[in-house]
Parts: C-alpha cells; structure tokens; sequence
C-alpha cells in the first residue's frame, strides 16, 4: 500500500473508488474526533469530576438537554465509523489470508454494528428529557 | 509472530517511523476503550446500578491511572493525526515537517501534564501533607 513518505500515513490511493471513499471518510470523522472526542475528554475528566458522573447524574443533568444527546450520538457515529476503518486497515495488515482476513473483518463490522445499536438504543430512550421538559 | 513485530518496526518499509507506530498502537488503544465504554454507556440504561460500579472504578486510584494513560494515547493520536492531516491537504507543509512534529511534541506535554495532575489529584493530594509531615518534624 503507498504511504505518505513523511507521515507514513496512507497516500491518498488512486483508482479504486472505494478505496478512495475509505481514505475520505477517515480524515473526515478525523477533523469531527479532533473536536469531539477531545472536548468530551476535557468535559468529563477536568470540568466535572468522574466520581460525580453517576447513572442517575447523566439521566438528569447531560441527558436532559436535547443539545448533548445530540453531541454525543454523532460523537458514536464518527467515532465508530473512524475506528472500524481504521482497524479494517490495522487487521487486513495483520492478517493476510483471504479467508481468515473475510472473517476477521466480518467480525470487526457485526462488532460495529452491535455497538451501534447499542450506543444509540441509550441515547434515544434514556428517560430524562421530561426533566428539561418540566424545567 | 515475527512478521507482526517487524510489521511494528519498519512498518510500512520505512526505517522506524515511531510516529506512524505510535499512532497505530494509540489507534488501537483507544479503540479497544470505546468498546468498553460503549457498552458502559448502554449500561446507564440497562442497568444503572452495574454503571454506577464501573465508574466507582474509573474514579479509583487504579482507574485514575488508566484514563491518563487512555488520555495520553488520545492526545498523542489527534496531534500526531491533525500532522498527517495538515500535509495530506497541503503537501508544501512537508517543508516544515520537523517544526509539526515538534510542535506537537510540545503541545502533547504543554496540555497533557496539567491534564494529567488534574484526574490524578486526588492520589498525590493526599501525598503532599504525608510527606510533609516526614520532612518537616511537627507538621501533618
Ligand atoms: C481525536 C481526533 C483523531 C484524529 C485527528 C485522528 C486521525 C487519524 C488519521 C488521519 C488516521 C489515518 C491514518 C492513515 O490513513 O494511515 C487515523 C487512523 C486511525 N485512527 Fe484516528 N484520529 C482521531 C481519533 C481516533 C479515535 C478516538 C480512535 C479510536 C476509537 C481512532 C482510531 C484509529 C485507528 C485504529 C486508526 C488506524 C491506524 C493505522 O492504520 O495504523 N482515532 N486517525
């Protein structure tokens, strides 16, 4: 595979449209992670305390506003999307043989997919939002 | 297992691109993380008395070490991919590479340390009057 002789980062591959789409969509969620995942870091770990961010604290407090519920489930969708292709690339280095390298990745994308429905059955009905409402 | 390590090494034919290798290891690091967290998360819902057991444990001495680490693997990961990014979009920053790496080598300790003394507080918190107490006779 080329790579970017500075960063050694995969060169943006010619030919192959979805070869290309993969490269796109990996800088992509980047730019969105960079802002996403670094200001939900600061928030849970230097503006609140993680001793203070209890089930019944997100039910009441972050998951009462429409606004971080929001936040957070595009934070799942980049972050899922980023990392799978990510380890799609990681796992197809590893493992070469086209049959193991089939299951591997079929696993890591059921893997996905099952996260995904998970992440989102929470932030969806997570009672809560009627505590905004009352407000 | 020795193709894996020298995948790690030279990976990609490069004579040791730690950058490159670093970034993936944090990659995967953190990846492994988020499918932790996901499923902590779901447990808010699920079951939110086994959360609140998992976060008792985040916000342990042990779980405190674990998120600066997860932190730093995090830090270094976007800093190091914001220099990939930079000069995949403008190839004429190959120029100044050295000056992104260094910059990003000082902003991942320029943020990461004070970051770092944050989450761990309450560990050395308690360290500094103990060890007050050793030096200076009469203090605790
Ligand atoms: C915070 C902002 C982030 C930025 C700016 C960023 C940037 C990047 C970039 C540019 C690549 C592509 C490298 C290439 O094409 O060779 C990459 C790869 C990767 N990223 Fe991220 N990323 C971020 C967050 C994350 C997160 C949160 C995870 C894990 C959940 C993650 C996991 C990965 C993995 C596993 C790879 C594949 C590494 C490899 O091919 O060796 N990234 N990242």
């Amino acid at each position: 595979m080329a790579y970017n002789p500075i960063t050694r980062a995969r060169a943006k591959p010619s030919g192959g449209r979805g070869e290309t789409l993969v490269w796109y969509l990996t800088r992509l969620s980047a730019v969105a992670l960079f802002v996403l995942a670094l200001s939900h870091f600061s928030i849970t770990h230097f503006v609140f305390d993680p001793s203070e961010q209890t089930a019944e604290w997100i039910r009441e407090n972050r998951w009462s506003s429409l606004v971080w519920r929001s936040f957070d489930w595009l934070m799942l969708m980049m972050v899922l999307l980023h990392s799978a292709l990510g380890m799609r690339t990681v796992l197809s280095d590893i493992v070469t043989r086209p049959r193991a390298r089939m299951l591997v990745l079929s696993g890591l994308y059921i893997l996905t997919i099952i996260l995904f429905v998970l992440g989102s059955a929470v932030v969806f009905t997570l009672p809560g939002m009627e505590v905004a409402a009352a407000r | 297992m020795s193709r894996y390590l020298g995948l790690a090494f030279t990976y990609r034919g490069g004579a040791g691109s730690w950058a490159y290798v670093l970034h993936r290891l944090s990659g995967i690091g953190v990846w492994l993380f988020i499918v932790l967290h996901v499923l902590d998360i779901w447990l808010v819902g699920a079951n939110a008395e086994a959360y609140d057991e998992i976060l008792a444990f985040y916000a342990s001495p042990a779980g405190r070490v674990m998120e600066t680490l997860l932190g730093a693997a995090l830090l270094y990961h976007a800093l190091n991919g914001m220099r990939i990014l930079l000069i995949d979009l403008w190839p004429s920053l190959t120029r100044w590479h050295r000056q992104l790496w260094w910059l990003s080598w000082i902003l991942f300790f320029g943020l990461g340390v004070p970051g770092a003394l944050i989450i761990l507080k309450p560990i050395w918190q308690g360290l500094i009057p103990a060890v007050a107490g050793l030096v200076i006779p009469g203090v605790r």
